[in-house]
């Protein structure tokens, strides 16, 4: 049991849920606090929605467990649980007029009368009755009137518009009174001004009601307006867990900047504490404790980035403007940086006009360069020789400059570089799906998942489409292979 | 218009005649107009002739002519019956084959009895009962009725139900409701369209069915349908065109109550 049991109402840990042995969350363990409004967020696909149906009990986990204040409640059905959902296409019951949808859950539950009885063992329980007509009536009004729909009980549900079918489905989850409420992309239907003016709505309803709100959506700007902690997951594992501020400001690693909001993300080394080196130039940050000369990922808010007269003296480097575009409150500009070998392109919003062509100054005040480690440096996988001059990866016989017997355990590195894609999966040595690509400002950097389900990671000019099948190969001399020591396991 | 005009407007039809998406309906509307509408119209003529004149006569008969009433009341009791059964058997085999994932396979399975002619099942269901020492009587009639009209049944119902979004029943578990209450108070009512299409494709068709009552029963039950059938043999065509209105009108009276319930939903679901 936790030992801040008090604070905690859900608690998850070390969940695993597979679907015909696909993992679609990976051990994830974490609490919600009382009164919270958390929310998850994350691509499709993620694992965001399974968790929540997990905790509302439509799931049950593969291992792991859910408590609930404390009492664990992994095997409890979902009409058990003392928590409700507000779906993401509403489920109202078309049979059922709004005032009726509502009841629906006021009609089925029971409440203790204050009396109690002995059964013949002697257990003692307490009398349960249904609520009275008036009952239900009341508290049926009162949540219509929370969500402003005072008149339309008695209106099909059908023949409401999508914001009212939504408020009409918080209505029926909040007048059981749960201690949570669990809301699956619920806003995802609705056009934007309705979208808008829905999360100001829930977030007065939450400062209102007091409950925990526990909210899945993909959309990273309602998560910032909205949560309190945000929750970000990928591939089933959780990535960052912070306030809106700090996954803004301060992203675990490179998946969570390139997912909440626009940034540039460049590779870079850490020359010494305080010193980035990236474009070919040095900079001045505030981070320390990295290694000497680790690479890194620096990410730079497009809105961090100053943009002046090229002759300026506080310019740090100039750029060439190579496109200039009004979005509405900014200005969006793409300026090219030469570095040694390669040219970087910087995105940055800023309130002014440049012209395409022309040499511009770039400022970027220290504490805005972000130095985050690198989830990787080198795919390194362990395996076994296949034959002499063949190695095998990940179920696939790579051609390699190593003449280790058959059956050797080796560690096999690739660098990023390495790797070639090809758009026929037929043509690559091994298959794959690539599961995100991120632009570093000359190249993008690709995951492409294996069907082992390993993850190589990969460098590459082109950007590859989110969830297509690509094929992998390597060039033999590129392919460098250490011998591990056999275990003897005898 | 003035008649002369009239080869000239002709004329000019033909002249100006385009092949739209309309002309291709003119087939269709023809064989209605041969086959369904005039046959109607025949009926119609024939229930107000008696002795070669016009006279409500036929409508007398039939009124006080006690057995023809008591056929009546039967087919009604025997359509009651069968549709009933059929519901309460086809409904728990429509249910768990939306479970499945090989449901709709089964389904075939079930309709597959369906290609073979009814009247060739009847007579092996008639052989079948009397090599097992049936006495043919109600029971084998309602039996024969069943097997015949269940697949009609099970599949709208194995279509509504397998279309419920699967988020229904979850906001119901959700909402506080066991498994039991998650049928009755959201599952059950939103199959209504398939049982109101089930209870029409069953009723309608087996209170107007014909052979199969006679041959499961050695002719000692006659059903309406059965009935009517004797009239025309007998060429007592007056009485037996009455009797084929008051059949047609039973069809209207039942599908438009089966649409007041359903508020028009069930045509949508049919199959």
């Amino acid at each position: 049991m936790t030992n801040q049991t008090k604070d905690v109402i859900i608690e998850l840990k070390n969940v695993h849920k597979d679907y015909d042995g696909k993992p679609a969350v990976k051990n994830v363990s974490f609490s919600v606090k009382r009164g919270e409004f958390v929310t998850f967020l994350g691509p499709s696909g993620c694992g965001k929605s399974t968790t929540l149906r997990m905790i509302a009990g439509f799931e049950k986990p593969t291992s792991g467990a859910v408590y609930f204040n404390g009492k664990n409640i992994t095997e409890i059905p979902p009409h058990l649980r003392p928590v409700n959902t507000v779906f993401q296409k509403y489920a109202l019951f078309p049979h059922l007029n709004v005032f009726n949808n509502i009841a629906f859950g006021l009609k089925i539950k029971k409440v203790p009368t204050g009396e109690t009885f002995k059964d013949r063992k002697g257990n003692l329980y307490e009398k349960l009755r249904k609520l009275t007509k008036q009952e239900i009536k009341d508290k049926v009004n009162n949540a219509l009137k929370l969500v402003d729909l005072e008149d339309y009980g008695h209106r099909n549900v059908n023949s409401l518009s999508g914001g009212q079918q939504q408020r009409v489905a918080i209505a029926r989850a909040l007048v059981n009174e749960p201690e949570v409420l669990l809301l699956d992309e619920p806003l995802g239907a609705l056009d934007l001004k309705m979208r808008k003016d829905m999360q100001i709505e829930l977030m007065n309803m939450h400062k209102k009601i007091g409950i925990t709100f526990v909210y899945v959506t993909h959309d990273q700007e309602e998560a910032l307006t909205m949560s309190d902690t945000i929750v970000v997951m990928r591939d089933g594992v959780i990535q960052q867990i912070a306030n809106p501020q700090k996954i803004y400001d301060e992203p675990a690693h490179a998946f969570v900047a390139d997912f909440i909001g626009e940034s540039n993300i460049f590779s870079g080394i850490m020359r010494k504490d305080c010193v980035v080196e990236f474009f070919d130039r040095e900079f001045e940050c505030v981070d320390k404790g990295f290694k000497k000369n680790e690479p890194i990922d620096v990410i730079i808010r497009p809105e961090d980035i100053f943009v002046m007269p090229a002759d300026n003296q506080a310019a740090m480097m100039t750029g060439k403007v190579d496109s200039c575009v009004f979005k509405g409150d900014h200005y969006q500009i793409v300026a090219l940086i030469e570095g040694k070998e390669e040219v970087n392109e910087l995105l940055i919003h800023d309130n002014t006009e440049v012209k395409v062509g022309d040499e511009i100054g770039i400022f970027i005040k220290p504490f805005d360069l972000h130095i985050m480690h690198k989830a990787r440096i080198i795919n390194e996988i362990e395996t076994e020789m296949w034959d002499e001059g063949v190695v095998e990866i990940c179920g696939g016989k790579f051609p390699c400059n190593s003449n280790l017997p058959s059956g050797t355990p080796v560690k096999v590195s690739i660098d990023f570089d390495d790797v070639i894609v090809h758009d026929d999966e037929e043509d690559g040595i091994i298959g794959g799906e690539v599961v995100s690509s991120i632009y570093k400002g000359s190249y993008y950097q690709c995951i492409i998942r294996a069907d082992n389900y390993y993850n190589f990671f990969v460098d590459t000019d082109d950007d590859w489409l989110k969830g297509d099948r690509v094929g992998l190969s390597v060039a033999p001399d590129k392919i460098i292979i250490e011998q591990l020591e056999r275990k003897d396991e005898e | 218009m003035k008649l002369k005009d009239l080869p000239k407007k002709a004329i000019d039809k033909v002249k100006n005649f385009r092949l739209t998406r309309r002309v291709f309906s003119y087939p269709y509307i023809l064989f209605l107009l041969l086959f369904v509408v005039t046959p109607l119209v025949i009926v119609l003529v024939n229930a107000f002739i008696y002795d070669g004149s016009l006279s409500f006569q036929n409508f007398v008969d039939l009124a006080t002519d006690g057995s023809s009433l008591k056929v009546l009341g039967t087919s009604i009791v025997v359509g009651i019956v069968t549709t009933v059964i059929c519901l309460l058997l086809g409904y728990p085999v429509a249910y768990i084959l939306s479970k499945w994932k090989s449901g709709s396979v089964i389904v075939v399975l079930f309709i597959l009895p369906m290609w073979v002619n009814f009247l060739i099942r009847t007579y092996a269901l008639q052989t079948i009962f009397e090599n097992m020492a049936v006495t043919l009587g109600m029971g084998t009639v309602i039996f024969g009725m069943v097997y015949n009209f269940i697949p009609f049944m099970i599949m709208p119902l194995h279509t509504t139900i397998s279309n419920i979004d699967k988020s229904f029943k979850e906001a119901a578990q959700d909402l506080g409701a066991s498994p039991v209450a998650t049928f009755f108070k959201s599952t059950l009512p939103l199959s209504l369209p398939g049982i109101i299409s089930g209870i029409t494709m069953v009723f309608i068709p087996t209170i107007s069915a014909f052979a199969i009552s006679q041959l499961l029963s050695n002719n000692s039950i006659i059903l309406f349908g059965d009935s009517i059938n004797l009239k025309f043999e007998n060429k007592l065509y007056g009485v037996g065109s009455v009797m084929s209105l008051i059949m047609l009108a039973l069809v209207l009276v039942s599908n438009f109550f089966m649409n007041k319930i359903n508020k028009g939903e069930a045509a949508k679901n049919l199959w």
